[in-house]
């Protein structure tokens, strides 16, 4: 049995008994839905109205973090790109790029977090690959999901924003990045911080339930805060202003950025998302948000307006100004 | 020691305003501008960053001056970096954003996207690390820095020796603040009349590395810390010196800064290190007695002595239209130069005070527009 093996070989991905094995006894054991169990070479799937259909591969370093790992990651990355498109996660499909020695028990953990996750959305994995790659051609584990979803609410569209706009964000920001870091540098400092990794689509669905008219929705991923405002900015040819005393920071995260001379802003998010939506309803949608978890400090932190088209202005704490540009190249220390 | 208590209590909105109160009061009492140049890029991001200029009155200017180590390395230093990258069975080491510096043949990014084993590293110890992992390799630590990270490399030359690690060597580019003063204020154009000197330097070295350009200038020298109430507090103790016709040597970081240092950091460079003969600075050119280099007795440990006649001799100036040069030495703003923002941008950089993240010209691009129009 494979279970009985303690490391992935190159046979479970050999196409033969081995990874047939692997196959039912890890990924059909905890995926495990009727579709997916046909074995047939394709999924077949019924559809109607308009889907939204997205991908994504993880690959991230080191695969467990506080907070998450990197299965919980490609379930929780990809289910979120379909929620930011107001569309109900319900389909994924799921490859493996395995590297040979990895541990079997690591990958059972990490294989039923993912499951764990979709019961967030309820989304199913309906198909799947396998392959396994000789030592040192991969960084342990490298996952793609891809995801469809059915639209609910068709009118969301980074292009959709206009003047006067709230720009509103779930909760404190740069969690996720920070935590990576952390991990990565093994930093001996005391912090209990975690990543904000987690499942969008319950909130995004009671918000639509409140009949909240989204303009513009996205998880601030890689870039962070930053890339997204600036790529809204540019999309919907307006300005966006940002206040710094409204954004919600971790103090951890605040500390872990003066250390390395990094940005809150620029630092990657898993779970944390950011809405464009008239004004007037603004405190309306907040107040859904708080009501759930994981928004309990969604705010109020910026507007959009006619001025300085294509740029995102922050305002300090002391009332000067300065733009908040996307971040660059590598998030690299600065030397002194 | 927690986090967030590293940046706490010195963003305070109140306290800014107040300063800047302060100051606005002291400049009127001065005939001119107050031209500080702050010799450290950090200085020249928070200023940027935190839109500091707009709080001050308009005869107190800035002129950035020389102290980034990114920014002052000239491209043969690069292509040094690059030729023993690209030796077999190397890997080559680096602080921070070196690795994105363009030399005569590119940069170390793009020399390790061809193969190159270039790992950029957050503590110069890591170092020892990668060398127990490929004792078959020879790991070069592209040393970098002023006085600031100086005693990290000769920590690791400790460690090395210390641990008989035999495949460790060492390309050296450590630089010294003094001698980069003097060549700004040896230019006969210089409208520099004040400066503030960056508390880091002055944590290792003390603030008694400034007393020479108090006497010899008669500037007044503010060795400062980086967060906005440190800046701000050190402009006003400038403006009050300068109201007073005064040119002293004023420590704003006493929180970190004595007057002599950190004697067993300079103890153990001098242990190791000793003033190299002359040093080529990009922009400044080469200043005699401005950087260090192992001494003799170590020499086995120096790349450039092992691998002498095998790295590249040339020497390689600015591109034609980048003025960077200009923008070092304090005689020109990074908005002067012709290619700033257009030939000249972070992601395409002509010259390096624009790649690095402690960069005058990178600082400008990136916060600089709105400071501009709001001063």
């Amino acid at each position: 049995m494979t279970k009985s093996l303690k490391t992935v070989q190159l046979s479970h991905g050999g196409g033969g008994k081995e990874m047939d094995q692997l196959i039912k006894s890890v990924f059909f054991e905890a995926f495990n839905n009727p579709i997916l169990c046909s074995e047939e070479d394709a999924a077949k799937l019924h559809l109607s109205g308009p889907v939204a259909f997205t991908t994504d591969s993880f690959t991230v370093a080191p695969l467990f973090f506080a907070g998450g790992n990197i299965g919980k990651l490609a379930i929780a990355g990809t289910v979120n790109d379909l929620a930011m498109m107001a569309a109900q996660p319900e389909y994924l499909s799921c490859s493996f790029i395995i590297e040979e020695g990895f541990a079997i028990d690591d990958l059972v953990t990490i294989v039923n977090s993912m499951a764990a996750e979709l019961h967030q959305s309820g989304a199913r994995i309906v198909c799947g690959d396998t392959k396994v790659v000789p030592k040192g051609c991969a960084d342990g584990l490298f996952i793609n999901t891809t995801g469809i979803g059915r639209i609910i609410y068709p009118d969301v569209s980074a292009n959709n924003i206009v003047a006067g706009d709230a720009i509103i964000v779930s909760r404190d920001i740069g969690r996720h990045g920070a935590t990576i870091l952390m991990a990565r540098e093994g930093l001996a400092l005391e912090s209990e911080l975690t990543s904000d990794c987690a499942t969008l689509w319950p909130i995004v669905e009671q918000l639509i339930a409140a009949n909240i008219p989204i303009h513009a929705m996205r998880d601030a991923t890689r870039g962070g805060l930053s890339a997204v405002l600036n790529e809204w900015a540019k999309a919907s040819n307006i300005g966006i202003d940002v206040n710094e005393s409204a954004i919600p920071v971790a103090d951890e995260v605040k500390g872990l950025c003066e250390l390395f001379g990094f940005e809150p802003f620029d630092l990657a998010n898993e779970g944390t998302f950011i809405i464009a939506l008239p004004q007037a309803i603004a405190q309306g949608a907040i107040e859904v948000m708080q009501r759930y978890g994981h928004c309990q400090q969604a705010a109020i932190i910026g507007h959009a307006t006619s001025a300085h088209s294509g740029k995102v202005v922050l305002t300090t704490p002391w009332g000067s100004h300065r733009y908040l540009d996307l971040p660059q190249g590598e998030l690299l220390p600065r030397i002194c | 020691m927690l986090l967030k208590d590293l940046y706490q209590g010195f963003r305070d909105p109140d306290t800014l305003h107040h300063l800047a109160k302060a100051i606005a009061l002291e400049a009127k009492k001065v005939t001119g501008d107050v031209n500080i140049m702050e010799v450290c890029g950090g200085h020249t991001h928070t200023i940027m960053k935190y839109g500091l200029l707009q709080l001050l009155p308009a005869n107190i200017r800035f002129i950035h001056g020389p102290g980034c180590p990114v920014c002052i390395m000239p491209k043969e230093r690069i292509d040094h970096a690059a030729a023993l990258a690209s030796m077999p069975n190397v890997i080559l080491v680096s602080l921070g954003d070196m690795i994105r510096v363009p030399g005569s043949n590119g940069s170390l990014a793009k020399f390790r996207s061809q193969g190159c084993d270039i790992r950029p590293i957050y503590d110069p110890l890591d170092t020892l690390v990668i060398a127990k992992d490929n004792p078959d390799k020879t790991v070069v630590f592209f040393a970098i820095g002023f006085e600031t990270s100086t005693p990290m490399t000769a920590v690791l030359v400790e460690q090395v020796i210390k641990q008989q690690l035999d495949n460790v060597i060492f390309h050296i580019n450590h630089v010294l603040v003094p001698p980069a003063i003097d060549a700004v204020m040896a230019e006969p154009n210089t409208k520099v009349n004040a400066f503030i000197g960056p508390a880091h330097v002055s944590v290792i070295s003390g603030a008694k590395i400034y007393q020479a350009a108090v006497n010899n200038y008669h500037t007044p020298v503010v060795v400062s810390g980086f967060e906005p109430v440190d800046v701000m507090e050190s402009i006003l103790k400038i403006v009050t010196q300068k109201a007073q016709g005064k040119a002293e040597l004023e420590v704003q970081y006493s929180r970190a800064v004595s007057y002599d240092g950190n004697q067993a950091a300079q103890q153990l460079v001098n242990k190791y290190f000793q003033v190299s003969p002359e040093f080529r600075w990009r922009g400044l050119g080469p200043i005699a007695q401005s950087a260090l280099q192992l001494k003799p007795e170590f020499s086995h440990l120096d790349a450039e002595v092992r691998y002498q006649g095998r790295l590249p001799v040339t020497l390689i100036d600015d591109h034609r239209a980048c003025q960077c040069g200009d923008i070092l030495r304090g005689l020109a703003n990074p908005k002067d130069c012709k290619v700033f923002g257009r030939g000249c941008t972070p992601e395409t950089p002509l010259g390096s005070c624009m790649v690095s993240s402690e960069g005058a010209c990178n600082a400008y691009y990136r916060y600089g527009g709105l400071n501009e129009e709001q001063r």
